[in-house]
């Protein structure tokens, strides 16, 4: 690959604004088709096309976690991804988790262990941890640590979510 | 984020042919770096080219008993792929090591290897930078220099490489396989890499309309004896101040053969020979693991505030080849070092 970076295009060069591009994703469930220009992320797709709000926007660099969402079943940041390279897939976000009006055994498990204070980073720290439990890595205390460490809470909740993903895992 | 056509090709020659049209493109795979950039306006490409959908994620054994990755195997699934763990774990380890699981499952093999510098200037368009602007000046060299090299530098850049995983591949003496225009080619992993001399901004040997198609290892992975040792500011998911691949062959009390590789000490990853060769043929011990660490930091040069990476990581060689000597690998799980 190139190594271009800004000298490929200086400041103030155009380029003409490509169309929007229509794309198909399961959403929760539902078929949806949404058009968005090549730039939109697969978070402001979530937010801003789809009123799907829950999906935060933290830092907007891949370093807090708080966007995460699972697509085809893995999770992923949704502010480091194009909604156009998604085309096809699946994608769940914290309004998904909940079935039929019972709460995500995980949803639960916040609850149960007080897994959150202000509750800015939860939506990601639900899709993170329901993505670790599908994983089946985790055992420990230290290895959920390790493998949610992708997910910052500056209230400083991490006994508690810990405590969560133990009983929902313990249960799943 | 600027504006960019946006495309996805039919095939891997459809790419780098798209790729050798328009030389303000890039490829994208995984995004977790490049779109970080692009959010900063360190990186501004005219075009984006997909290449997610091309056939790319396999890992399949090789006829000599290697193990041929797929440019777009995630990072997430290649730590925890069954022949990686078992055949090359310093591998699984080094990847574990580094990021997120969420950036894991996102980032590609390839991607990892042309990820660039976390260094806070080249991220910084308000100042100078040869990296991101040719010819305008270092910021890091009299500046801030905490996180910044200690082997391989030049008056021009001092940047290091942010990889885990790529220092895992330059001990187990990966090749990289690429294609462009002209046709195929494969490159040492040594070769991969460069050094910043009076071009920092050329980060690889790859040329502008080349893609990265498969990373391949040998078949010998060192599983008995290695270890990836990560110091860092915080106990996960930050990049290294030093780290260390170390893998050991051992026979009969001897050292038979050595491989030793550091991260966050250099603008590549940086495997060192004559510190392996040094280690041949000796017994596993203190004596010999502080010798190929002296060996390893003598043209070591610190600037105002990262001097103490020397030290750092002259006692992270000796405790890494100690690891990988009495066959206790790091966890990266838990954070307690061996």
């Amino acid at each position: 690959m190139a190594q271009m970076g800004a000298g490929a295009r200086p400041n103030g060069t155009a380029v003409a604004a490509p169309g929007k591009m229509p794309i198909t994703l399961t959403v929760n469930g539902i078929a949806t088709r949404i058009e968005v220009a090549p730039w939109t992320t697969l978070l402001d797709a979530l937010r801003d096309h789809l009123d799907l709000t829950g999906s935060k926007k933290g830092c907007d660099h891949g370093q807090c976690g708080a966007c995460t969402v699972l697509v085809n079943g893995r999770r992923i940041v949704s502010c480091l991804a194009l909604a156009v390279m998604q085309e096809g897939a699946t994608v769940t976000t914290v309004e998904g988790l909940a079935k039929n009006g019972t709460l995500h055994p995980l949803q639960q498990a916040f609850i149960d262990h007080d897994a959150f204070q202000c509750g800015y980073c939860t939506s990601g720290q639900l899709c993170s941890g329901v993505g670790l439990i599908g994983e089946g890595r985790a055992r420990t205390g230290d290895e959920i640590r390790e493998l949610m460490s992708g997910n910052l809470c500056r209230c400083g909740a991490y006994p508690g979510i810990v405590a969560a993903i133990q009983q929902a895992m313990e249960r799943s | 984020m600027i504006n960019f056509e946006y495309a996805r090709p039919a095939d891997v020659g459809d790419a780098v042919r798209q790729m050798a049209a328009e030389p303000g493109a890039k490829f994208i795979a995984g995004g977790t770096n490049l779109l970080d950039l692009m959010k900063e306006d360190v990186e501004r490409p005219t075009k984006l080219i997909d290449i997610t959908r091309l056939p790319l994620k396999e890992v399949t054994q090789t006829r000599d008993g290697g193990l041929r990755i797929g440019a777009l195997v995630p990072n997430s699934d290649l730590a925890w792929h069954p022949l990686v763990e078992k055949r090359y774990p310093i591998l699984s380890s080094a990847i574990l090591a580094g990021a997120s699981q969420q950036l894991r499952n996102m980032a590609s093999t390839g991607g990892n290897l042309l990820q660039r510098t976390r260094c806070y200037y080249f991220y910084d368009t308000a100042t100078p930078c040869n990296k991101r602007a040719p010819g305008s000046g270092c910021s890091a060299i009299d500046g801030l220099n905490r996180m910044h090299a200690i082997l391989g530098t030049s008056d021009a850049c001092i940047a290091v490489h942010p990889s885990d995983m790529c220092v895992a591949m330059a001990v187990l003496d990966a090749k990289v396989h690429v294609t462009g225009p002209k046709g195929e080619r494969a490159i040492a992993f040594a070769d991969f890499h460069r050094l910043p001399a009076d071009e920092p901004e050329r980060d690889t040997n790859l040329a502008p309309d080349e893609m990265i198609t498969a990373v391949e290892l040998p078949a010998r992975g060192f599983p008995a004896n290695y270890t990836y040792l990560k110091i860092r500011d915080r106990l996960s998911y930050a990049f290294a101040l030093v780290s260390v691949a170390a893998a050991l062959e051992l026979d009969g009390g001897v050292i038979k053969e050595a491989r030793l590789g550091l991260g966050g000490v250099a603008p590549k990853p940086w495997r060192d020979t004559a510190a392996e060769a040094a280690l041949a043929g000796r017994p596993p011990g203190e004596a010999a693991f502080a010798h190929a660490a002296d060996t390893v930091l003598s043209g070591a040069k610190g600037y105002a505030h990262n001097t103490f990476k020397i030290d750092l990581a002259r006692r992270a060689i000796v405790r890494a080849l100690t690891q990988a000597a009495s066959g206790t690998p790091q966890s990266q799980s838990s954070k307690k070092i061996a």
